[in-house]
């Protein structure tokens, strides 16, 4: 099939890499990337500040972008869950509303389309090492994943997949949240990075690089060897 | 009402309670879907005890375990009250206090515990001092190891609450198997002249208010003991 | 900025620095979780008690008027006198008439969060009467002139030697580390104040409207001799506390037990129909029910947000909140914190000096997830974002987001910008810690990540045109 990829504009700029891997990983399935290279951002940003008719300015040109596409895969659960939960609603009782909807429902995030669309959990990957995984909070509570991304790692030949007690707690980014209260959304940081130190990981692994930003971002000023990689990375590995 | 009084603001709440709900709001848990809302029947959600009597009394004794309540059952009143005389000399009782209803009276006149009645008007220091308070009750709830008392059943509010030692004694046909079961117990007993108090006893008095560690004891009874009779004849 | 919202910073700041003070809130809530697994683990279905749960106070909020008129009815023909004030001044005054009237000389208190917000207690006090809280986190909090931390468990943040201390230093007790002496010192003081007391107040969880009765939850039995041995007993009551029937609470008093604190029920729930009835041998007099409004009718004229109002104040929020763990009650700097205080407090308070409290969220939804009644509090939080810039936009915000926009609908622009970030970031670099850093709130604390020698669009359009991957 045609995959449609939305790689939301932070992994665009700061980790290419990650949506690289996606390419990889869904054209080794056998499937077909297609990149609409005018697509620049969900609209997050100013949606969750409460600017929403701005988010809405934005997010009519993406909506319009990927109005043909057959399936869209979200590089994000962030952005997926833009897509999925809030377009219907910020285009809620105005002309969009229905390609709102129709966007939604033929979006997926990365993990959720390989296990959920595809069915499939093993992709043929390698990558030696001790992994920890991060639940993304959109990913895990808006779009409802769990257990898909951890079918995908425990599937990978010489992963050791290990859990660590704060798997589900916020690691503190929430987009403009992360400047606007620092203090906090370090002392949040602090707790997660602790927790995946305690794990013995070599690699903290999320569906979120805005996560990844903000752990790594953390565990580097530590001086800890902890790497973080986005889930596509590990996939793509052999 | 004297002059100085305020004056209820019915009329103006009610008034903008009125104006706000012209607006109707999403049906409930409309943004978590997954159940589609059905009816707010209570439903079979909440713990399962058996259908049997034994069923009851399992459930209800596991759970008062758990509460650190001490839960016995007698064949005969006489047997209860046999208990009873061994743990008023164990705790020397001077005097129990009880109200005016045949079964707890029964049992402390069997046993041999000398008692007075709070029915008769009693001094809040007095009570306050008793060793123990002896009650009936309205129920006991196997699903939870609770006992219903009431200011009808266990001698107004403060004897089943006020003295450290709490002991209740109920027959078999009071023990129900559920908080549904017991709220139409009552309301079978009651109609509409339900006793000015009801209350839910499950466990003794408790608290984790001190670093999240249980003290039994806060401030009513540091331990109740609830006696269950078959046959109260 | 508010006030409020400044004060809110800074206390956030010197909260996040003290590592050890929340390390132990962590520790004391570990019990709270591993025993709300087990408690939940009994329910059969405990999804769909939550969906009943939700229906039962949707059907009773959205009916509000009828069920309260038919609760003042059945609570009256009981003997109950029922008070309806519009906001804490109608309330404190009612309650300080009664005071005078009735020639009450000595008040003790159970729990109740509503009198905090009304300032109750200031207000006896300033016209001479002395208040006891019963309730043993309440008096330790009292005694140490704090706010509540925490609206279930008052005293959360508080080690045993610190409350050793406040006893030692206000009760005159000796000096110990052991819980149970503690306890037994605020029992062995609150006794005499119970017995001592002419006039008894207290909160309610629940008004059931079919038979016109109060209850009350709790772990203590406060509550119980609060409501037993003074000869007046005032309830203060929210109007959002109703329910329609005395089933419901078959279904609702587990979940608050559950949700609020890890048990099936807490050990007495209590329900009271009136004052003392003919033939009862003890109990008060007269029995005063004050429902307060005080801006509750505002958030339920809000449809969206119409459901806080199903809030059974359980707790759950504030114990599942990264934010409310990290950085505490205290800096809330309200009645009612975690994110259920983050979401009513602008509705009740104002929205532009309150509005801080729904911007300090990650959004992160584990709130939502806990909440007994399915309240959507994290969307909550970002519709009162959004509300709060319709009302006032913040100029230079508003300036940022129009020019991200612009940035955004041209992608050949957007593109050219791609060129420039590699460089901004090694302008940066040169500037990083000083006061001339851009994203000196981003690296005080953290590192950022390395700038990518290629932007993805970079390496597609390659790729597109046969280069390298």
């Amino acid at each position: 099939m045609k995959v449609t990829l939305f790689v939301p504009c932070f992994v665009d700029q700061l980790f290419p890499h990650a949506a690289v891997s996606m390419v990889e990983v869904i054209e080794r399935l056998g499937h077909t990337v297609d990149y609409p290279e005018e697509q620049t951002c969900c609209g997050q940003p100013p949606f969750n500040s409460g600017y929403w008719d701005q988010a809405r300015a934005v997010a009519e040109r993406t909506l319009r972008v990927f109005r043909d596409a057959e399936v869209v895969v979200a590089g994000s659960g962030s952005c997926g869950t833009m897509f999925k939960v809030f377009y219907p609603e910020l285009f809620h009782h105005t002309p969009f509303e229905a390609e709102a909807k129709a966007l939604a429902a033929k979006t997926y995030e990365f993990s959720e389309f390989l296990v959920k669309k595809l069915g499939v959990t093993d992709v043929g990957a390698r990558f030696d090492g001790r992994v920890t995984f991060h639940d993304g909070c959109h990913a895990l509570r808006e779009l409802k994943l769990k257990e898909e991304p951890r079918q995908l790692l425990r599937a990978v030949r010489g992963l050791d997949l290990v859990e660590m007690k704060e798997a589900e707690t916020c690691c503190g980014f929430g987009g403009t949240f992360a400047v606007k209260f620092p203090q906090i959304s370090t002392a949040m940081d602090e707790v997660k990075c602790h927790s995946i130190v305690e794990t013995g990981a070599d690699v903290v692994v999320s569906n979120d690089s805005s996560c990844l930003m903000q752990i790594t971002g953390y565990l580097n000023r530590h001086g800890q060897a902890v790497r973080g990689m986005h889930l596509a990375e590990i996939l793509a590995s052999r | 009402m004297s002059e100085g009084a305020p004056r209820s603001d019915a009329a103006a709440i009610l008034g903008r309670i009125r104006e706000a709900l012209r607006l109707p709001a999403k049906p409930a848990g409309a943004a978590a879907p997954g159940h589609a809302p059905g009816s707010a029947e209570i439903q079979p959600w909440l713990p399962h005890v058996g259908p049997t009597f034994d069923d009851r009394v399992a459930a209800f004794a596991a759970q008062a375990a758990v509460l650190r309540a001490e839960f016995f059952r007698f064949p005969t009143l006489a047997a209860a009250a046999h208990y009873v005389r061994d743990l008023a000399a164990q705790e020397k009782w001077d005097r129990a206090a009880t109200h005016d209803a045949p079964l707890p009276r029964a049992l402390l006149a069997e046993g041999g515990v000398l008692s007075w009645n709070v029915a008769e008007g009693y001094d809040k220091q007095a009570l306050e001092a008793a060793p123990v308070g002896v009650t009936g009750c309205e129920a006991l709830v196997a699903q939870t190891g609770s006992v219903l008392v009431s200011s009808r059943a266990s001698g107004g509010r403060a004897l089943s609450v006020l003295p450290s030692h709490h002991v209740v004694i109920a027959t078999a046909d009071q023990l129900v198997a559920d908080l549904p079961a017991a709220f139409a117990r009552v309301t079978a007993a009651y109609g509409k002249d339900l006793p000015s108090l009801l209350s839910f006893v499950t466990g003794p008095s408790r608290t984790g208010d001190i670093e999240r560690i249980l003290v039994l004891g806060a401030h009513g009874p540091k331990r109740l003991t609830i006696l269950l009779v078959d046959e109260a004849a | 900025m508010s006030t409020a919202a400044s004060t809110f910073q800074h206390d956030a700041t010197a909260a996040a620095a003290d590592r050890p003070r929340r390390d132990f809130i962590r520790f004391a809530l570990s019990g709270y979780f591993a025993k709300r697994r087990v408690t939940q683990d009994a329910y059969g279905d405990w999804q769909a008690a939550r969906q009943a749960a939700a229906e039962i106070k949707f059907e009773a909020v959205n009916h509000l008027d009828t069920y309260l008129e038919e609760f003042t009815r059945n609570a009256e023909a009981r003997g109950t006198k029922v008070f309806w004030a519009s906001n804490s001044a109608q309330a404190r005054d009612y309650i300080l008439n009664l005071c005078r009237e009735k020639e009450i000389r000595s008040i003790v208190k159970s729990k109740t969060m509503t009198s905090e917000e009304i300032h109750l207690n200031d207000a006896l006090e300033h016209a001479g009467y002395g208040v006891v809280e019963s309730d043993l986190g309440e008096l330790i909090v009292q005694l140490r002139k704090e706010a509540p931390y925490h609206f279930v468990f008052p005293c959360m943040h508080l080690k045993r030697d610190e409350i050793s201390a406040t006893f030692e230093e206000k009760l005159g007790s000796a000096p110990t580390d052991d819980p149970e002496e503690l306890t037994m010192i605020a029992r062995r003081h609150l006794r005499q104040e119970f017995c001592r007391a002419d006039l008894g107040i207290s909160g309610a969880n629940f008004l059931i409207a079919e038979t016109g009765t109060l209850s009350i939850t709790e772990n203590e039995g406060n509550a119980r001799l609060t409501a037993a041995l003074p000869r007046i007993h005032v309830a203060l009551v929210g109007i959002e506390k109703v329910l329609p029937k005395l089933a419901d609470l078959a279904l609702l008093l587990p979940m608050l037990g559950t949700a609020g604190a890890a048990q099936l029920l807490t050990a007495y729930n209590s329900l009271y129909g009136g004052p003392r009835q003919p033939g009862e041998v003890d109990g008060p007099e007269e029995f005063h029910i004050v429902l307060l409004d005080n801006h509750r009718t505002r958030l339920l004229a809000d449809p969206e947000q119409r459901d806080s109002l199903h809030c059974i104040r359980c707790g759950a929020c504030l114990n599942v909140c990264p934010i409310f763990k990290n950085v505490g009650g205290h800096t809330y700097g309200t009645t009612y914190q975690g994110p259920i205080g983050s979401v009513i407090t602008p509705h009740l308070r104002g929205l532009q000096d309150w509005k801080h409290l729904s911007n300090a969220s990650s959004l992160c939804g584990a709130c939502t997830e806990t909440c007994p009644v399915k309240i959507d509090l994290h969307h909550h939080l970002l519709q009162n974002r959004r509300n709060a810039v319709a009302q006032k936009p913040v100029g230079w915000e508003k300036a940022l987001y129009r020019g991200f926009v612009f940035l955004m609908n041209r992608p050949g622009l957007y593109r050219l910008s791609g060129k420039f970030s590699p460089l901004g970031l090694r302008l940066q670099a040169v500037v990083q810690g000083t006061v001339l850093d851009p994203l000196r709130a981003w690296t005080k604390t953290r590192d950022l990540p390395p700038a990518p020698p290629k932007t993805f669009k970079q390496l597609w359009a390659e790729r597109r045109a046969g280069g390298p991957r």
